[in-house]
């Protein structure tokens, strides 16, 4: 593969876990009197802080060609950080071999060395700094840096007089216009307000879209790798499980959410969600004017009585574009112990293309309890350039 | 873009090839934390810069007190006590403050190593700016007591800037080993004052090396400040060198900075796990 920008073979971390029973540091206190102790009584010495060893990547194999945008997903301990932080060479892996043809900027954290007592000025130059650019190239994007983040007049101030807001967008702002040929970024934009996180997304689009920069993109944020990302790594306990297109990896990312459910099912009360396209389950794609068939499966451990099943339909922007409740449609429910089941069918989903994420809601009893099943996600095809809806509608064109 | 395009190799226990090329890339990195160290030391103390007036200055008062005037320690000839006594606490104000900033660099600066790729030795050591921004302005007060005694420099007093680096490389030496072995062990960082009180007293801050018996002169310069604070003292005040004594200081110097930057070049790639 000549066009493989990193290569990763048999990539491995292990972490030495100790049962320490004091503090998370060794402390040089500590290993004195182990020593000293194991020199009165040899026999102890066996039996000092027992070692655990924890493999948080194991045999990792994957190449990624110049232009990808690749998104990681994996639920916590999967892997993904310790991935990140060894690409970025902040740790260094136990086995294997990476190689890194250009050059890396990643941005682990926003913000990372902005102190408090610096103004903004300096704190943009600081953190430049830090992040691995010139002082020329910083003096160069200077304004643009500043505008973008929308804090001109308070470039004298110290930061510790910012809002939080505030800070968070000139610390973006830097890292968005690093301009690496590899972008490595972990799970940054859980932070600042929601028309900000949008607008860096927009920016990092731009930026790997118009230069063919590869990203690498830790994410839980299923919107955003969805605007983000064209191929997805999916990691479960330090394992690569997937490596491949978008779609199929979240459905892939999905289906290992629903294996961990399922062995958690009987202990309380469960709900399952799934989606079926004419009798067929789990679709990956439909055309916009196709209809759906939820199936929500309670599996109930007591009697709630009256109880309420939604469907909530967002699309990639987050935005609910449709919310079904049973009592709206005049149709009551009750769960009981037992199974219930309710199947509800939409001849016509009338969406925009996209990709959606689907997901149930139940409220049980007048308690509301509230059980979410795990999103599905379904790409929706058609012709609709704009707008959230594809109205099913029969044009007629008439001339006199 | 650039067309040359670099490759990089990441392997397990691979020491890079290009190490100290990367320390070089990086030196504005180095630059930045150390104009942000100076920086910040400025802008949160009140006293700033007068600080690193008044301690050595009042430490110099009491050490002339004590061991000229009460334990009555022959002054060496043609220069005042203090003069002599400031001379010393020079290079060790240095030497010490470099030592106790460059110990505790990295642990005050986990939030860079655990998020940040960088040659870590460059936080070691552009932490020790700051403490030569406050040598200099002490320096500033040495001069001013020269021309107050009327005293004139020897024309050695050009060699000074040799015995500036040597003071930088042996503080940066002890330094890099420390701070390395407190990320390990956090509470070594306890023993760092004690290493630098104790070294004040096995260092000739206070009194002439010639206090020291001819017979033991040689041992005693097995403590590197001791060759350095001859060297200031001749390059200042024209004191007698011992330069066998100097040689000495040097090569103990020199096995220091090898043995810290080799533990710290060994341990540097842990520091994100451990820290």
């Amino acid at each position: 593969m000549s066009d493989a920008i990193i290569t990763v073979e048999g990539l491995s971390k292990r972490f030495m876990l100790t049962h320490q029973t004091h503090g998370r540091y060794t402390a040089l206190r500590d290993v004195i009197t182990e020593k000293a102790r194991s020199l009165v009584k040899p026999s102890a010495s066996g039996q000092t802080a027992p070692l655990e060893e924890f493999w948080a990547l194991r045999d990792v194999d994957f190449s990624i060609r110049r232009g990808d945008r690749v998104g990681i997903i994996g639920r916590n301990g999967a892997g993904k950080s310790t991935l990140l932080k060894i690409l970025s060479r902040i740790t260094e892996p136990t086995r294997g071999r990476i190689t890194i043809r250009g050059r890396v900027a990643s941005l682990l954290e926003v913000g990372t060395g902005f102190h408090p007592e610096l103004t903004g000025r300096e704190n943009v130059y600081l953190n430049g700094a830090i992040l691995g650019m010139s002082r020329r190239e910083i003096a160069s994007k200077f304004d643009e840096i500043v505008a973008f983040a929308e804090v001109e007049r308070f470039l004298d101030t110290p930061v510790k007089r910012f809002s939080s807001g505030m800070y968070v967008r000139l610390a973006f702002a830097v890292a968005a216009h690093l301009e690496p040929e590899i972008l490595i970024v972990d799970e940054v934009l859980a932070v600042g307000d929601l028309q900000f996180q949008r607008k860096c997304l927009g920016k990092m689009e731009e930026v790997s879209q118009r230069d063919g920069r590869t990203v690498l993109f830790v994410s839980h944020n299923m919107i955003a790798i969805q605007q983000l990302c064209n191929d997805l790594i999916v990691m479960h306990k330090g394992l690569m499980v997937y490596h491949g297109s978008r779609a199929k990896g979240m459905i892939e990312y999905e289906r290992l959410n629903r294996d961990i459910m399922a062995n958690h099912a009987d202990t309380e009360t469960s709900v399952r969600f799934s989606i079926l396209k004419s009798g067929q389950p789990d679709p990956d794609s439909i055309s916009g004017n196709e209809g759906l068939c939820f199936n929500v499966e309670i599996q109930a451990h007591r009697d709630y009585g009256r109880s309420w099943v939604n469907i909530v339909v967002d699309n990639g922007d987050g935005m609910t574009v449709s919310h079904l409740r049973n009592d709206w449609y005049g149709v009551p429910l009750t769960v009981e112990r037992g199974r219930t089941t309710v199947a509800i069918d939409v001849p016509d989903m009338s969406l925009a293309p996209g990709i959606y994420t689907i997901w149930a809601r139940v409220a049980l009893s007048e308690e509301i309890i509230v059980i979410d099943s795990e999103p599905r996600y379904v790409e929706v095809t058609g012709n609709h350039l704009y707008g959230y809806t594809a109205l099913g509608a029969t044009w007629t064109v008439t001339k006199e | 873009m650039s067309e040359k395009r670099e490759e990089l190799v990441i392997e397990a226990g691979a020491s890079d090839a290009n190490y100290w090329k990367d320390l070089w890339r990086y030196r504005e990195l180095f630059y930045i934390l150390s104009w942000r160290d100076v920086k910040i030391r400025y802008k949160q103390t009140v006293v700033g810069a007068a600080w690193s007036v008044v301690r050595p200055l009042l430490t110099t008062v009491i050490f002339t007190l004590v061991f000229s005037r009460i334990a009555k320690l022959p002054s060496p000839e043609g220069v005042p006590y203090a003069l002599m006594v400031y001379a010393g606490m020079l290079p060790w104000q240095f030497f010490s403050n470099a030592l106790t900033e460059s110990s505790n660099s990295l642990i005050g600066n986990t939030n860079l190593i655990s998020k940040v790729y960088f040659p870590r030795m460059i936080i070691p050591t552009s932490s020790v700016i700051t403490s030569l921004l406050d040598f200099a302005i002490s320096f500033g007060l040495m001069l001013l007591m020269m021309v107050y005694y009327g005293v004139a420099p020897p024309i050695q007093v050009l060699l000074l800037p040799l015995f500036i680096l040597l003071t930088f490389l042996a503080a940066i030496g002890a330094g890099l080993y420390i701070t390395a072995l407190n990320v390990k062990y956090r509470d070594f960082r306890y023993i760092i004052p004690f290493i630098v009180q104790f070294g004040l007293y096995i260092t000739p801050v206070g009194f002439a090396t010639s206090s020291i018996g001819e017979k033991w002169r040689l041992a005693y310069s097995l403590n590197p400040m001791v060759g350095i604070i001859d060297g200031f003292r001749w390059c200042l005040l024209d004191q007698p060198l011992n330069v066998q004594g100097l040689l000495c200081s040097i090569a103990v110097t020199l096995f220091l900075l090898w043995l810290g930057v080799r533990y710290f070049r060994s341990t540097e790639k842990s520091f994100a796990d451990n820290i």
